[in-house]
């Protein structure tokens, strides 16, 4: 049976300092960061302030899924004295190379990623009035949700699964490269031109996803320079002899609710297929790197790709296949791996809307496909002035399409469907799901935050006082949660008793 | 395949042509989003960066991940 698909996105924010001459964008992120910080701390509805530093005793992001030995060669990806915050909602929200970074906390279903995805934006939107206040008149920190600055600089928007560490890694590589390729269709946050070279705005005016012209392998470590498909980072951070967590790190940030509801479900549905052998059918493409970009580059949706079997198919085609069988799956094995039969059923729903739409009427989910909404909003525009598509006017939009201002950000005045609740959004700000172990983190650091030195996905490291420093492992993502931990959490009156009562 | 022929929805008609209570669901909601699209840019030049070209040029990023 398909392991429980345990979920996280995390998210690197673009980040502009206006009416500065210099600006620095390390400085401004950590200003930014220490900002939210410090209003929390400030605030009596916070708890206790999230100070608490992220321990990087277990990372080890060189080892790779393939079976190498890390080689020592990869520099370090975190750079650890920059901010680096753990929020009571189970977060990690730092600074990563000169991005604002927020990885959020484990969910158990593709629903309340997405819940956990929005309080992402609504701390980053606070990060960025309570910054400002601490800025010189006529400067701003503005925050954006995309991938690209339009001139070959990438950021990313990786999410991690929990899968079986059984699986043969080749079979996972086979399987979801086809998808990974093709739910661009539905969960690509669009861009005005290519940023790859040699590929003029005449023959590329708008692309589905702003990633795609960044990616030049099929497999490999790698996620600054020459980007793969698949991504072999080998770091768990839970039991490794049972677990591995795969690294996706291809995606677009989404704006539209339903492209990340199901940018995940889909994926954590194939994955769970993988695991289960449920896909008969390989979709196998002569060259999956260029596959990737023809797909990206056909708005028209009807672009063939070669398969080695002499074949070819279409993106929609890989896409109604990976969903009959996930329909089947669903029927014989039901939707427990993502989180249970309603939130399957709903996966599955919105999955053939998408993609019925797309093949004949893609104006109809304008309202939650992210390159829907902004490419007829930019040929709206450009209609209506007579521009043509290399107008600054519409790189401008593109960009502003991602302005997390609730007055600037075009996605937000565009009417997108919601999946989540204002009120639900709200309290994940500040609140840990209850369904897995970031339950555990995030209420110890509700409630005890002064005695815990430090963090990070799999411990919990506590300082009560006199004796030496105490780890609590937390190797089952899917253990530590409010049912498990929830009444002994309760009754504690002070981190000691907890540690007593664990028996640490 | 032809599970799926079924589910298509109905080719988008010209609105003059169809009675009220027959606009099948879809294309209410495609009339809809329309609506709000052409709302959205008698309002937009408004919102819009002031000076397009400076903007863009200056949106300057480093590389991440």
């Amino acid at each position: 049976m398909a392991l429980h698909k345990v979920l996280g996105i995390e998210t690197e924010y673009a980040i502009l300092i206006r009416g500065a001459v210099d600006s620095n964008p390390i400085a401004a992120s950590s200003v930014l960061i220490n900002a939210y910080v410090n209003d929390l701390a400030r605030s009596a509805a916070a708890a206790s302030t999230p100070k608490v530093g992220w321990d990087f005793e277990d990372e080890s992001p060189g080892n790779d899924a393939r079976g190498y030995a890390p080689e020592g060669t990869m520099a370090p990806e975190i750079e650890t004295h920059l901010v680096n915050a753990v929020l009571t909602n189970g977060a990690r929200y730092y600074v990563d190379h000169a991005h604002p970074e927020l990885s959020t906390p484990e969910c158990a279903d593709p629903r309340t990623i997405v819940v956990f995805d929005r309080a992402a934006e609504l701390i980053l939107r606070r990060s960025m009035t309570a910054a400002n206040r601490t800025l010189p008149p006529g400067q701003e920190i503005v925050v954006y949700k995309n991938n690209s600055d339009r001139k070959g600089n990438s950021y990313g928007c990786h999410e991690n699964y929990l899968m079986d560490r059984a699986v043969p890694f080749g079979r996972i590589v086979t399987h979801v490269m086809p998808h990974l390729i093709t739910r661009q269709l539905y969960c690509g946050a669009g861009k005005v031109g290519s940023e790859a070279s040699g590929v003029p705005v005449d023959e590329v005016p708008f692309q589905l996803s702003q990633r795609a012209d960044f990616f030049e392998e099929e497999v490999g470590l790698e996620t600054t320079l020459k980007r793969p498909i698949v991504n072999t980072r080998d770091e768990p951070h839970a039991d490794a002899q049972k677990y591995r967590r795969l690294h996706v790190i291809i995606g677009d940030a989404n704006l539209s609710e339903v492209a990340t509801f199901l940018k995940v479900g889909t994926t954590a549905l194939v994955l769970s297929m993988i695991e289960d052998d449920f896909l008969p059918r390989e979709f196998t493409f002569v060259a999956p790197v260029q596959a990737l970009r023809r797909v990206s580059y056909d708005v028209s949706l009807r672009r063939p790709l070669e398969l080695t079997d002499g074949a070819t198919v279409t993106a929609l085609e890989v896409q109604w296949e990976l969903l009959d069988r996930a329909k089947k799956f669903g029927e014989e094995q039901g939707f427990a791996c993502i989180g249970g039969e309603d939130v399957g059923a709903e996966v599955v729903r919105r999955w053939e809307e998408v993609l019925t739409a797309l093949e004949t009427d893609p104006a109809a989910v304008a309202d939650q496909v992210d390159w829907v909404a902004k490419h007829r909003l930019i040929d709206g525009y450009r209609e209506r002035h007579g521009l043509s598509w290399d107008d600054a006017r519409l790189a401008a939009m593109d960009l502003q399409y991602h302005d997390l201002r609730a007055d600037k950000g075009l996605a937000s005045r565009i009417g997108l469907q919601r999946v989540t609740t204002d009120a639900e959004v709200e309290l994940a700000t500040v609140e840990p799901p209850e369904d897995t172990r970031a339950y555990f983190r995030g209420k110890c650091l509700q409630r005890w935050g002064d005695a815990i030195v430090a963090a990070n996905w799999d411990s919990l490291v506590f300082d009560i006082g006199g004796d030496p420093l105490r780890r609590v492992p937390m190797m089952e993502p899917m253990r530590g949660t409010k049912a498990h931990v929830g009444s002994l959490i309760d009754e504690c009156d002070t981190a000691a008793e907890l540690l007593e009562r664990l028996g640490t | 395949m032809a599970e799926r022929e079924q589910k298509k929805k109905p080719a988008p008609q010209k609105q003059d042509e169809v009675v009220e209570e027959e606009v099948p669901q879809a294309s209410e909601t495609g009339e809809k989003i329309k609506a709000e699209l052409d709302d959205l840019l008698d309002e937009i030049d408004e919102v819009l960066e002031s000076n397009a070209e400076e903007f863009v040029k200056s949106y300057v990023q480093k590389g991440g991940e």
